[in-house]
């Protein structure tokens, strides 16, 4: 039997790993990124950023800047009057105050966080602008400062925002079930305080966009995720309607959320542009980058969890403080309320229920990094699973399988009034344990300690909420999401047969053109290389909502596979017509529309397309053409799921953690290409490893960002990452026709519990019994030497950390040395 | 990521770039740049004028000269690292950064810039190595105890330039390199490099270099002196590497404290000793 007949649609290109249509113009060198497009004419934006974490502007003078030759103008805040609107905010959940201060591309009297952009100096050369934009004095007056999310609530904390009397930005809550009835009915409760650090997208490509006002009409090419989402940003805040406005995203270096944004910068560019009838560009350092990029994470939960001596699941409780930094972005607030559809996890509970509290301090805006409040969510019920295993003396996956909901149950139903659409948690943890023998590892793990080798296994079984969004849930009345969560596609076939395939979603490394080119091959009987993926650009294509929230397959992959539904339709209709046959009779078989049982008798889409475009003969009434749209609103979220296993090698005496072996178990439907799953669940793991062992961003406690290079955010390299072993089951979603649920975001969501799981297994046997995230080695070491009863010195912080005098680390002190050859 | 505006100059002598340092207080020689030039566009360094010596001649190579190494001042780490001859000088030249780093990068340049976290400084300490400096007045050697005065301060006029390290022979010493850090590519939080010379099980000579364990790269006299002469069992080193900390103060920054690193100081002395003991 060949492939071809097992598959209801064309070729079977569905399921196959092709290699990825994307990568020879990547890997030659022959994309165009942001940076290497130039315009003529275009001035060069520098920003001038406070240094200062809380100040008063005092005055600002900019006059030894404009009288440099090559600098064309300088604004501030002030000269920026003439803005339409502040950051367009995104989140206005029904019943629910959220304070959302007034943030404007320049500081508009006082700054709230070091880098915020108080002035822009153009001019005519990429450097001499950074020069002028030194001698743009400013003068500030310093004001207290608050740093520390926990301290921030206390009476008496410096206020981020005077006018609202608290740094309590806003109080949101997910439940149901009795809750105090199901703590009531539980023989034993735990609780944990859980802490999400903050860390940063840190893409390859740092930031920037080209913006150029030309006939009354505005283009921004910029490095973003969201280019549709943009247009209306910027047709808000610039005042200028849309049909007006152009944005395109070229090839985009990586995003995981930090280009999930409209920045003040794009907004900044686009105004200079128009007041100076010129192009400007402006393209981030790796330094504004770190500072000014938004950051993500930074939450400390307290989570509750109660259960019966047998290890049923009565109730969960988590507060959750999210840092959300001194001004919101687009929807920075919204990010920690995804945690709370996840917080009751796998698992079946009587009662569940999760209170957010938004805090403002005087940091960078934190908003989606790479799984959004998933990851913290997951963290939280799984690390509290494993506490609750110990107090009840269970096996910690013993206790999972108990509680899990079962595959019969889905759609499931849960107390806080989500439904999970599918599932089979069993089966996920089965084929886990197929990798893992832990019984054997229990063995080796006994003889390594005899050596003086402390190794530990974590395990994690997750569930996400992905496939953003059922509108009517995530839109005004439901989540309170100001937009629609559909998405768009048009597929076009051209008059001899070859396809252009447009979809409202915006790439950014996930590899688009190859999963949409596979899906439309198999519904239309060509080869994904004759299936052309446009994308990332608001002049072609349907209006559609961009690429975040694991959404691209599970969203416009159905309206892609949607939009080639309607052409195959009218190019069964055409067949039919030209073969004498009845088009219920027509069937995509080996590339060709056929009758069917007379094999014969076909055509191809080439020649199907050839009378559509030369329309003597169409069926009565038919438009010419072959060229369809569809906008597709999904019913419900995905909600793909997984197990993870991961076992550490912890160095006693020094505290350093080596991750030894890594299998992750993930479920998002049925493969469109299971590379490219396997090239995000590898992505997602190294992001996550980062997270756990090696990445923070810490402020110190006047608020002075430490970690502004890759010196200090210790993003890790190939060096520091193991080779994963990666499975997977197929359990398709009902939502949407591919049965596909999502996968971008999977592995950030489903590896936090595991990793840090694994290292308290492995010091368990030294009395350690919990450390806080990020598990560097002075962590580790200091938690030993507690547990030992020895003094490890002043315990590290999660935050507001000082540093020794040299301040930024090693090699990049504050003096340039005094003699000698460097 | 952009830095302030300065003059290049690639002069063809070494005569003609101490001249040029000479004339321009603020000029800075170039010999890699892979600590200058990030230095430079974080804008923390804003030399007036860069002196490039990768055209003067006689600045690289390795050489055999008696009891000595000689190697120019202008020799990539990268040559370094393949030299199996040089023993630890290839160990620890391997373990600087990464593979780009080590194919810019100097042993006169890193030296020169006397950063007490790279590797190359407690190294050349450890080895009791000298570098050759020519300034405008001639020729002078200025032996590694007495190179490294500060941090980022080293005993080089402004207008002298490291033209070639000289380091003792150590054929039949034992050594060790032991460097910790987060990531392979990052500066060591604590390294440490230990060369033993032994007979019949016994420390005849020990020299320990740290690095980052002060404002210069510090030799640990302490636990050199608890060994020599002593035998080499697993207790006598770890003994030996109970004192290896003694007197250091060394700088608490974001990725250890004063007390961790005192800590690391003793755990990776034992482990290097050990490694250099077994020859």
């Amino acid at each position: 039997m060949s492939i071809v007949e097992e598959r209801t649609g064309g070729n079977g290109y569905v399921g196959q790993a092709l290699r990825r249509k994307e990568d020879p113009r990547l890997i030659t060198g022959s994309a165009t990124y942001i940076d290497d497009l130039t315009l003529p004419g275009t001035l060069w934006a520098a920003i001038v950023r406070s240094p200062e974490a809380h100040a008063r502007i005092v005055s600002i003078d900019t006059s030894a800047a404009l009288e440099r030759p090559d600098v064309e103008a300088v604004f501030t805040g002030e000269d920026l009057a003439d803005l339409a609107a502040p950051t367009v905010f995104f989140w206005k959940p029904p019943g629910v105050e959220v304070k959302v201060p007034e943030h404007w591309p320049l500081a508009r009297g006082k700054v709230g966080y070091v880098g915020q952009a108080v002035a822009v100096v153009l001019g005519t050369d990429r450097y001499s602008v950074v020069d002028a934009a030194e001698e743009v004095i400013v003068e500030y007056e310093p004001l207290p400062v608050v740093v520390d999310l926990e301290s921030a609530l206390e009476e008496g904390a410096p206020l981020v925002h005077d006018e609202y009397g608290t740094n309590n930005c806003f109080e949101w809550s997910l439940g149901g079930g009795d809750l105090d009835a199901a703590f009531e009915e539980a023989d034993v409760i735990v609780e944990r305080r859980l802490v999400n650090h903050r860390t940063a997208g840190a893409a390859i490509e740092t930031r920037g966009c080209i913006a150029e006002w030309r006939a009354d009409r505005l283009t921004l090419w910029s490095s973003t995720q969201i280019p549709h989402i943009a247009r209306v940003v910027l047709s808000i805040q610039l005042g200028i309607s849309e049909d007006r406005i152009r944005v395109v995203a070229p090839e985009v270096g990586g995003g995981f959320g930090s280009k999930l944004q409209v920045y003040g910068e794009e907004v900044l560019a686009c105004y200079c542009s128009r007041r100076l009838n010129r192009p400007v560009k402006w393209i981030a350092t790796r330094s504004e980058d770190m500072m000014t990029t938004h950051h993500g994470r930074d939450h400390v939960a307290r989570v509750r969890l109660g259960a019966k001596r047998d290890g049923t699941l009565t109730a969960i409780h988590a507060r959750i403080l999210a840092d959300l930094g001194s001004y919101h972005l687009i929807e920075g607030p919204v990010i920690p309320t995804f945690a709370a559809c996840v917080i009751s996890g796998c698992y079946r509970f009587s009662a569940v229920k999760c209170d957010v509290t938004g805090v403002f301090t005087n940091k960078f805006t934190t908003d989606a990094i790479r799984g959004a409040g998933r990851p913290e969510g997951i963290h939280d019920i799984e690390m509290a699973m494993d506490q609750l295993a110990r107090e009840l003396d269970m096996d910690p996956l013993e206790l999972r399988r108990r509680n899990f909901l079962r595959k019969e149950e889905f759609p499931a139903s849960l107390p806080h009034g989500v439904i999970y659409d599918s599932g089979d948690y069993d089966g996920a943890l089965e084929k886990l344990l197929e990798h893992v023998d832990v019984d054997a590892f229990r063995r080796e793990q006994a003889q390594l300690r005899e050596q003086g080798i402390y190794r530990g296994i974590g395990f994690s079984c997750y569930v996400e909420i992905c496939g953003l969004a059922p509108s009517r849930v995530l839109g005004p009345p439901g989540w309170g999401m100001q937009g629609g969560y559909f998405e768009s596609a048009i597929v076009r076939v051209h008059p001899t047969g070859s396809v252009t395939a447009y979809t409202g979603t915006s790439p950014h490394g996930q590899g688009h053109e190859t999963g949409f080119a596979q899906i439309v091959a198999d519904k239309l009987g060509v080869s994904p290389d004759q299936v052309e993926v446009i994308h990332g650009d608001t002049n072609t294509g349907p209006f559609g909502k961009d690429t975040y929230g694991s959404r691209t397959a599970a969203v416009g992959g159905e309206a892609m596979a949607r939009a080639a539904d309607k052409v195959a339709n009218k190019a069964k209709q055409i067949a039919a017509h030209k073969l004498e046959a009845a088009p219920e009779d027509i069937e995509l078989r080996d590339g060709e529309f056929r009758v069917k049982g007379v094999p014969e008798k076909g055509m191809a889409l080439g020649d199907i397309a050839g009378e559509a475009y030369i329309p003597v003969d169409l069926p009565e009434g038919m438009e010419p053409g072959l060229d369809e749209t569809a906008f597709y609103d999904p019913e419900n979220f995905t909600w793909p799921f997984g197990a993870h296993a991961c076992m550490v090698d912890v160095d006693p005496e020094t505290g350093k953690v080596e991750i030894v072996r890594y299998v992750a178990v993930d479920d998002c439907g049925p493969a469109i290409n299971p590379m490219l799953i396997d090239g995000q669940i590898h992505g997602g793991l190294a992001h996550t490893i980062g997270q756990v062992l090696y990445e923070q961003v810490v402020y110190d406690s006047e608020g002075q960002l430490i970690t502004g290079s890759f010196v200090d955010y210790a993003l890790p390299t190939a060096a520091e990452l193991p080779s994963f072993e990666t499975d997977r089951t197929e359990t398709p979603s009902p939502v949407n026709s591919l049965g596909v649920k999502g996968v971008g975001e999977a592995a950030t969501i489903g590896s936090t519990p595991a990793i840090h799981s694994a290292l308290l297994d492995a010091l368990r046997p030294l009395g350690v019994e919990f450390v806080d995230l990020p598990l560097t080695p002075l962590r580790v070491w200091q938690a030993i030497q507690e547990a030992r009863g020895e003094g490890g010195g002043p315990r590290a912080s999660e935050q507001a950390r000082d540093v020794g005098p040299q301040g930024q680390g090693p090699g990049f002190g504050p003096s340039a040395p005094e003699g000698g050859a460097l | 990521m952009i830095p302030a505006e300065f003059e290049y100059a690639a002069p063809e002598s070494i005569e003609d770039a101490i001249a040029v340092l000479g004339e321009d207080p603020e000029a800075k020689l170039l010999a890699g740049g892979q600590s200058l030039l990030p230095l430079m566009k974080l804008r923390l360094a804003v030399p007036s004028r860069l002196v490039d010596l990768r055209s003067v001649p006689g600045l690289t190579g390795i050489d055999r000269q008696g009891d000595g190494v000689r190697i120019g001042a202008m020799t990539r780490h990268a040559d370094l690292q393949d030299a199996d001859e040089l023993g630890l000088i290839a160990r620890v030249a391997g373990s600087i950064a990464d593979q780009q780093v080590r194919n810019r990068g100097t042993i006169g340049g890193s030296l020169a810039h006397g950063d007490p976290a790279s590797d190359l400084p407690a190294l050349l300490l450890a080895a009791e190595g000298e570098v050759t400096a020519q300034g405008p007045g001639g020729q002078r050697t200025i032996p590694a105890g007495e190179l490294f005065q500060d941090y980022l301060t080293t005993a080089l006029a402004p207008d002298e330039v490291i033209t070639e390290v000289r380091v003792p022979v150590v054929d039949g010493w034992g050594f060790g390199y032991e460097k910790f850090n987060r990531r392979a590519e990052d500066w060591a939080m604590v390294g440490v490099c230990a060369l033993v010379r032994t007979s019949d099980g016994t420390c005849e000579d020990v020299r320990i270099g740290f690095t980052h364990m002060g404002s210069t790269p510090l030799r640990a006299t302490a636990s050199e002196a608890a060994l020599r002469g002593k035998g080499l069992e697993a207790e006598a080193i770890a003994d030996a590497a109970e004192q290896a900390a003694e007197g250091t103060e060394p700088p608490g920054d974001l990725n250890a404290t004063a007390d961790y690193k005192r800590h690391l100081a003793r755990v990776l002395t034992k482990r290097a000793l050990t490694t250099a003991a077994k020859g």
